[in-house]
């Protein structure tokens, strides 16, 4: 089928409307941070940074967002050490309920966010607290590392699969030990997969609220949550208007620059 | 990484235990007796039939719209644009869409607000537009679900030969022929795989109809609600088998239809 001009031209604008649909209500927001009335009344009839200075001085703002940051970190790092565990063992070896452990991995992200909320939420309820443990950053954590050990493992299994195994054993052929051909040849290879993953993963632990709310308790409040419960305060309403454009730069970068680092295929690796 | 999976499966299995459990009215604590109450609540109490129901209709509603937008836009990125193009394509039409959930949801709460946005751009046209309900919710909900459908499709699209279109037109397709014919059937696996999307995380999400939905719920709120101020979490857990049920039910179906296995 040659694709006529007409219907690439109807195409193009109707994919033209969409990028309006899809871009409209986030511009919105950004503009509306500098929209220095207290209503919104819209359009804006002015301009100004009052609310980006005042966001500093907001009650809770700071530390909802080092909360987040620490709890990205955290779920980072744990589930970069075992996605990538769990590539490796995936990818490399034979064993026994192999088909089991990466549909186990994929579970948690598969599964509704209140489902694996309600589910950890029962589980630290009944496991931690008799232990004198109560819901606090570190549950948050472990919450959120179920489900970005997906991502990590996703890109890295992808990486490995490509590579195969001939590099790996044309090394050890030529003398290289097993730490040699880890440090010279298998971890350049799979490095830019795991900063991917890994920034990926923090991005998504970044804008969770679902299993946070049900892994955070009353202490800890991560930047997603301090949004939820100001959402519906009209006075707060310019602050959230400038949280919210801060998290969508802070979102867009690390999912800019991992689909840069892995060539183009981190955006899918979510699904 | 052996604790995460006890940890983590241990929880499931508790959790879905605990839907046959009760809640002692008086004491408030968990009754570990098994019986089937919650699900007699759920099936016979009228509340939740239509809740159910509601929360289906939106799911199949945001599948066909999301459905309706992906195929033109992921047919345009494929066998349109230019390689060049299509990279760049790609990066503007996902990025945004993988933006923070809550801060897109929130952006529709001020689209669709009194004298929001929506308001402003409808006035010449004497449209006057609803507003928070369970319109600003599907159309919400399609709108953080659209990147789910128009990955696979796009991905099915590009593995599709331009050849076979041009076989088509040969033999003396029109274009909705060929459309109807060859396109339809082999994305049709990639529409089945994102609509497997758009329906579970419509069905598992509360967050969207609480800032947009105005005063109505759908299953997942149930649920939310009787962890949260209710402490009931048997009957949340009874609730939330609705949502998983009805994923697998639609899997299996999936499955036996047979649009899954060249995928």
């Amino acid at each position: 089928m040659k694709i006529s001009r007409r219907a690439k031209i109807i195409l193009g604008a109707f994919t033209g409307l969409v990028l309006v649909f899809i871009y409209l209500p986030l511009s919105v927001v950004v503009i509306n941070s500098f929209n220095p009335s207290r209503t919104f009344s819209w359009p804006p009839t002015s301009l100004s940074t009052v609310w980006w200075t005042r966001v500093f001085h907001s009650d809770g703002v700071i530390p909802a967002l080092l909360t987040s940051l620490k709890a990205g970190l955290g779920a980072t790092i744990i589930s970069v050490i075992l996605g990538s565990c769990i590539a490796f063992a995936v990818a490399r070896y034979d064993f026994f309920a192999k088909n089991t452990i990466s549909l186990l991995v994929v579970l948690p992200i598969a599964l509704p966010g209140i489902v694996t909320g309600i589910a950890l939420n029962s589980a630290f309820n009944a496991v931690l607290q008799p232990l004198g443990i109560g819901l606090g950053l570190a549950t948050v954590i472990i919450g959120h590392a179920t489900f970005c050990i997906v991502i990590v493992y996703n890109n890295l299994l992808a990486r490995l699969r490509r590579m195969g195994n001939s590099l790996e054993e044309a090394s050890s052929d030529l003398g290289a030990s097993t730490f040699q051909t880890f440090a010279y040849v298998t971890f350049p290879i799979i490095r830019s997969a795991l900063v991917a993953g890994g920034l990926l993963a923090f991005a998504l632990s970044f804008d969770e609220i679902v299993v946070t709310t049900f892994t955070s308790g009353a202490s800890v409040q991560t930047l997603p949550q301090w949004i939820f419960n100001n959402l519906f305060r009209p006075n707060q309403a310019p602050i959230v208007n400038v949280v919210a454009t801060m998290m969508l730069v802070a979102f867009i970068l690390p999912v800019w620059l991992s689909q840069r680092l892995s060539e183009g295929s981190a955006v899918g690796s979510r699904l | 990484m052996f604790w995460l999976v006890v940890a983590y499966l241990g929880s499931l299995a508790t959790m879905f235990a605990s839907a046959f459990w009760t809640v002692d009215s008086f004491t408030g604590n968990i009754v570990r007796h098994f019986n089937f109450g919650n699900f007699q609540i759920l099936f016979t109490q009228s509340v939740y039939r239509v809740i159910a129901v509601r929360s289906l209709t939106v799911a199949v509603l945001v599948t066909l719209f999301d459905a309706l937008i992906a195929i033109p836009i992921a047919f345009f990125m494929a066998k349109v644009l230019s390689q060049r193009l299509r990279n760049f394509a790609i990066v503007i039409i996902i990025l945004p869409l993988w933006a923070s959930y809550l801060v897109k949801t929130y952006a529709w709460r001020t689209m669709f607000s009194d004298g929001g946005v929506l308001v402003w751009l409808l006035k010449p046209f004497h449209i006057n537009p609803p507003g928070y309900g369970l319109f600003a919710t599907t159309l919400t909900l399609a709108y953080l679900w659209l990147p789910y459908m128009i990955l696979p499709i796009y991905a099915g699209l590009e593995r599709l030969p331009d050849s076979l279109l041009e076989a088509s037109s040969d033999l003396g397709a029109s274009a909705g022929k060929t459309f109807r014919q060859v396109i339809i059937p082999i994305i049709y696996p990639s529409i089945i795989a994102g609509s497997l999307f758009t329906f579970s995380l419509t069905l598992g999400d509360y967050i969207v109809v609480k800032i947009v939905g105005g005063k109505s719920q759908l299953m997942a709120n149930v649920v939310y609600d009787n962890v949260g101020t209710a402490g009931n979490l048997p009957f949340a857990a009874a609730a939330a088998l609705f949502p998983i049920a009805t994923i697998l039910g639609y899997l299996y179906f999936v499955r036996r239809s047979g649009a899954l296995e060249n995928f």
